[in-house]
């Protein structure tokens, strides 16, 4: 008998492994040491496999919140991210549809398919935020909705019969848009940035980024980031977070380098150089979305999606909410009477 | 202040007075005095003001420059920042004052921002009217603002709910011109788009600004006409000179391509300076007949003079 993996409930956390050395009957066996299990092969490795196939086919959650005046290219960009509708564009040149008087929260999901795995994703946008004569507490709302999401999981984490698969609507990621105004941070920025860094991820990004030249974007850049810096706003990926050393190196470049990306987004395509490409035409040239000399919405995209998707997902997961549950937990002295005895033995899924 | 007073009885019998001399003695007395123009610039920080003041008058008026971070800007209220430049072209003098408006649209509550703006022109409208009631008139400054340039961003989809306020406060004080600065940020669909959504909004609620008026005999109206039909003026400003085929232009260098100011068929800046400058004239006559004298009245009546 081999004892298998031990899986959890929450997809997000890593299995349990119980190894056993295996004969594998291909390759010859070499004398045993006592950790006979370092020569020769296992098999352990194929645990990877076994949970790419898995996610595959489970699919998996991400939820992407977008926050930013009015006009800033959210709603452009997101579609951009994932190469589809996901986003309707906000009133821009309708009519009819005016800037709401409060903040809305709106949330829409699609499922998308790539390579056989699916992802649900819901982009969460804001409309109405900072675009008032008076944008006092205007993050409110939004802290609200993050909070609420972390209350929903935990009443259902809580629960006695719980489904096999808790629902996440937790807001993984937030994408903040800086307008490009070439000075500084505005104050609603530092403001917004400073309350919702301790409750989710928040990655900044400088909108419409085709309004500089490289100069001025660098120097914006540097602006940007020596402001966050001074003020204490720790975005994503933080530092207190990186998992190793390896980890630490690359999120150091990124986070002092190419963070906050200057994005460029659109849904056009045009005809550069015999290729058809993602861009915005002028009468002086054509700006390429996807070409890192032009903008770095690449950058952004290969971030966000290709190499850290995972990890906004378990930093929200283990670290924010956690966060959330704890404080709940001490608040309350207790959680929501679903349960009563599970409280001291009920143990995180991690 | 150029008026002049114009009377005469034109007789069947009279030959050639020579009156119709006139306005060339009241130009080139103007010319030896010089002009004074006030030009005000307000907008939130950011949307590319000091560079095209800078770029419409060829000149650097903002040598030394410090912009505060944002956490400074939060303790910030409106201020108001006067620089004035003596331009001179061709013999003719200018004496331009640029009014500039820092704080504005910056703070996480802008109710009382433009606050401090309305208080501005009206003192000096109180100062003209206090001199014009005064015994000696002789040399009476005009400092009244002429016209106010009003910032809109490029990157909304038109009108922001303090730029409708704003204007629908100050449209009965000075003359507005509304300007989209940092324009190379929209493709030339985008920018039609919402030079005629800002025109909607503006009618929409009622805003008045500043309407050229109508083409003199002597002047193209077709021209005229073009001027008039791109308001909005959707301007880029630049302090650099980039090489553009073999001659240093005003520009702007991107990796895809160099966007010229002075080049019509990539923004308006061109029709921008030209409507400045040959309605300086006109702009003081709608403030001194038009704004003043509202003023004027509005403050009589009040204190039962």
């Amino acid at each position: 008998p081999c004892a298998g993996p031990v899986e959890s409930k929450n997809e997000a956390a890593m299995s349990e492994l119980v190894p056993e050395p295996r004969q594998k009957p291909a390759v010859p066996m070499k004398p045993m040491g006592i950790n006979a299990n370092l020569l020769g092969y296992i098999g352990i490795d194929t645990i990877i496999e076994q949970m790419r196939k898995k996610t595959m086919k489970t699919g998996f959650d991400f939820n992407i919140m977008v926050v930013g005046q009015s006009g800033l290219g959210k709603s452009t960009l997101v579609n951009t991210l994932f190469k589809s509708q996901v986003s309707r564009k906000s009133s821009g040149w309708n009519r009819e549809e005016k800037i709401p008087k409060t903040v809305e929260i709106k949330a829409i999901g699609h499922v998308i398919e790539e390579g056989g795995v699916k992802m649900k994703l819901t982009v969460i946008d804001t409309p109405g935020f900072g675009d008032q004569i008076n944008n006092e507490n205007c993050w409110e709302p939004i802290e609200k909705y993050i909070n609420e999401q972390y209350e929903k999981f935990l009443k259902e984490e809580v629960n006695i019969a719980r489904k096999k698969r808790i629902p996440d609507t937790r807001v993984h990621c937030c994408l903040y848009f800086i307008s490009p105004t070439g000075h500084s941070l505005r104050p609603l920025d530092l403001e917004f940035m400073k309350h919702l860094s301790k409750v989710v991820n928040i990655i900044p990004v400088i909108a419409k980024a085709d309004t500089m030249t490289l100069e001025e974007k660098i120097e914006f850049k540097q602006r940007v980031r020596k402001e966050l810096e001074v003020n204490g706003i720790e975005f994503y990926p933080q530092k207190e977070f990186d998992e190793d050393l390896e980890d630490k190196t690359e999120n150091d470049k990124i986070r002092q380098e190419s963070m906050p990306f200057a994005v460029v987004g659109s849904d056009k395509e045009y005809q550069v150089n015999g290729k058809r490409v993602l861009g915005r035409k002028t009468p002086w040239g054509i700006i390429e979305v996807e070409n890192l000399t032009h903008c770095e919405f690449a950058l952004l995209r290969d971030f966000v999606i290709r190499t850290h998707l995972q990890d906004l997902k378990e930093v929200t997961h283990n670290i924010h909410y956690e966060t959330y549950r704890a404080k709940r937990l001490n608040d309350n002295g207790g959680l929501p009477p679903m349960t009563t005895e599970t409280e001291e033995s009920h143990e995180s899924n991690l | 202040l150029l008026s002049f007073v114009f009377s005469c009885q034109f007789s069947d019998s009279a030959g050639y007075v020579g009156f119709a001399n006139l306005p060339n003695q009241v130009h080139r007395k103007s010319v030896k005095k010089g002009f004074e123009f006030t030009l005000m610039v307000v907008g939130e920080s950011g949307l590319g003001k000091s560079t095209l003041i800078n770029s419409l008058f060829l000149t650097d008026l903002y040598p030394e420059r410090y912009i505060p971070g944002a956490a400074e800007k939060i303790e910030r209220t409106v201020q108001i920042e006067a620089s004035t430049v003596e331009i001179e072209e061709r013999g003719v003098k200018l004496r331009l004052t640029v009014v500039d408006t820092p704080g504005y649209g910056d703070a996480i509550n802008s109710q009382d921002c433009f606050k401090t703006i309305i208080q501005y022109i009206d003192n000096q409208f109180e100062r003209y009217l206090h001199d014009e009631s005064g015994l000696n008139r002789r040399h009476i400054i005009d400092n009244r603002v002429h016209c106010c340039f009003y910032f809109i961003s490029p990157f909304g989809h038109g009108l922001k709910p303090l730029d409708v306020e704003f204007m629908k406060a100050l449209h009965g004080k000075v003359n507005i011109v509304p300007v989209i600065a940092k324009a190379d940020t929209l493709t030339l669909k985008e920018r039609e788009r919402l030079k005629r959504r800002v025109l909607d909004e503006i009618s929409e609620h009622g805003i008045r600004i500043y309407q050229l008026p109508d083409a003199d005999s002597d002047e193209d109206e077709e021209f005229k006409e073009q001027t008039r039909a791109s308001i909005p003026f959707a301007v880029i400003g630049s302090n650099q000179l980039i090489e553009v085929k073999g001659k240093k232009i005003r520009g702007r260098l991107y990796p895809w391509g160099v966007v010229e100011v002075e080049n019509p068929e990539h923004n308006d800046f061109l029709k921008l300076r030209t409507m400045l400058v040959t309605h300086m004239q006109d702009l003081q006559e709608v403030t001194q007949d038009l704004h003043y004298e509202n003023f004027r009245s509005e403050r009589l009546k009040r204190t039962g003079k």
